[in-house]
């Protein structure tokens, strides 16, 4: 077999070697030319001390499977020590984060409820109860309690209500207490979101000014 | 079989001891078989409200364990023959009973009483899960204030999660004046925010504290307001459809208000 393209390429860098393998082509290929180019064409480095290796993915998109098969063709050369594998997360993993799930009830005083991902929360939260997400949080009836977007310090998370009016809100690791930090407000749906490291409340309408990749409905 | 209600606040103060003495009365009054069961142990008040207190002899803690019978430690009224009270301990805390323990006595006294009246001591503790353990439904008390209303939506929500049946609402102590200049919170807000079902409103009445000290439930004073929502809850306990109470005074009501201060 031989292998004309150049999809991985090995760097020497101070204290060992970085795998530069190519994100753009079939992940099959790439598989292949990384294991002619241990057994075969680059014999010559691969054979002597330890050395630490890097391997980096570029923007590919892969599963725990695939770094597994790229492992499992370095570490049959004995005298490479894999120190980092640097790749964009699974797909998987990442629409589950982006759905949005649905929960409806009532949360009263003392009760918590956490979500992982963004929210969609059919009921009241009262006073005393508390709403955390690592994602967005959107409430169809009131909001009175606490709530929490982005715990994980997502600042680009976001909090709507039918009626926001919360005993504090909280978007990363910013804290804001209404209502003297708000002002007065005309009472419609709105959400809450963080410009500058700044809580800001706005109308549910001018949503799209900030998330600009919404499907946005221009009419027929 | 009879029905064990627990009356439950949460917050103290709110007047738990009152509206059991007082609904257990109104359904005595209306020919009802009833114990009232106090389980606020070593903070015991309804055998006050109730003027029995010197009649005790056995209390909650000798019956669970086991110092006397069941019948031996209940308290007959002085007003009714088919109502009684089961008295907490005062020497002890509430530790000294378990859940169990409690909701044993509880189901003993289901087979004699068709109604049993549970006072719930303040707090989300020991001493609320021993009251709760026998209830078959409950009453949650409040009163127009922010702080009684938060500790009641936290106490609806643990009755949410037990084996008890979806609670009712007293709101306690309403002044219509106040409410009616905005000062106090109103029905329809404590509604919005605890989205139970309302089992009556009692307005502020001072003859309620009157009668307490005198150790009589108000509502064997017919010209008592608190008197009149008491048996009206009473009556919708017993499945009676009773309208609300109105509590904004019409013209026509003023000879009444003038009766009630002695100027009729």
């Amino acid at each position: 077999m031989t292998v004309k393209s150049k999809h991985v390429r090995i760097k020497g860098i101070k204290d060992g070697l970085v795998f530069l393998l190519d994100d753009k082509c079939p992940f099959e290929d790439l598989l292949s030319e990384l294991r002619y180019k241990l057994e075969h064409s680059h014999q010559n480095i691969l054979t002597g001390p330890i050395v630490h290796v890097d391997i980096k993915l570029g923007s590919r998109i892969v599963t725990e499977e695939d770094k597994e098969a790229v492992l499992e063709i370095l570490k049959s050369q004995g005298n490479l020590l894999i120190r980092s594998i640097d790749a964009l997360e699974a797909p998987g993993s990442k629409e589950n984060d982006e759905a949005l799930f649905l929960m409806s009830g009532m949360l009263r005083s003392g009760q918590v409820l956490h979500h992982q991902g963004n929210l969609l929360f059919l009921g009241d939260v009262n006073p005393g109860g508390t709403i955390t997400c690592s994602g967005d949080i959107y409430i169809l009836g009131a909001l009175r309690g606490m709530a929490h977007a982005g715990v994980e310090g997502n600042e680009e998370a976001i909090i709507a209500a039918s009626l926001l009016s919360p005993t504090q809100l909280r978007i990363a690791d910013i804290i804001s207490r209404p209502p003297d930090e708000w002002g007065t407000r005309e009472s419609s749906m709105e959400f809450a979101y963080l410009t500058n490291g700044a809580m800001q409340i706005d109308k549910i309408h001018n949503i799209v000014k900030l998330r600009q990749g919404l499907n946005v409905f221009k009419g027929v | 079989m009879g029905e064990a209600i627990v009356v439950t606040s949460g917050k103290g103060g709110v007047g738990k001891t009152t509206t059991t003495a007082n609904i257990g009365t109104a359904l005595a009054l209306q020919g009802k078989k009833v114990c009232l069961v106090d389980t606020d142990i070593g903070l015991r008040n309804l055998d006050v409200v109730m003027g029995l207190e010197n009649r005790i002899i056995y209390d909650l803690v000798d019956v669970a364990e086991g110092r006397c019978r069941l019948n031996q430690a209940l308290v007959k009224d002085k007003r009714f023959d088919e109502l009684y009270m089961l008295p907490a301990a005062q020497t002890k805390d509430k530790t000294s009973v378990t859940p169990e323990q409690v909701r044993d006595i509880i189901l003993e006294l289901k087979k004699e009483y068709e109604y049993i009246l549970i006072d719930c001591p303040a707090g989300i503790e020991h001493g609320f899960r021993n009251a709760i353990s026998g209830a078959d439904k409950a009453i949650v008390v409040t009163t127009p204030e922010h702080a009684a209303v938060r500790d009641a939506d936290r106490i609806i929500g643990l009755l949410e999660q037990s084996h008890v049946e979806s609670p009712k609402l007293v709101v306690n102590r309403i002044r219509p004046g106040l409410v009616k200049s905005g000062d106090m919170l109103d029905i329809e807000d404590i509604l919005q925010v605890l989205n139970i079902d309302l089992i009556g409103i009692v307005p502020d009445d001072e003859l309620v504290i009157k009668a307490a000290n005198s150790g009589e439930p108000t509502v064997m004073n017919p010209d008592s307001a608190a008197a009149i929502a008491y048996r009206n809850i009473a009556r919708r306990i017993l499945g009676d459809a009773v309208p609300l109470m109105q509590l904004d005074r019409k013209p026509g009501a003023f000879s009444k208000l003038k009766k009630f201060f002695g100027m009729g």
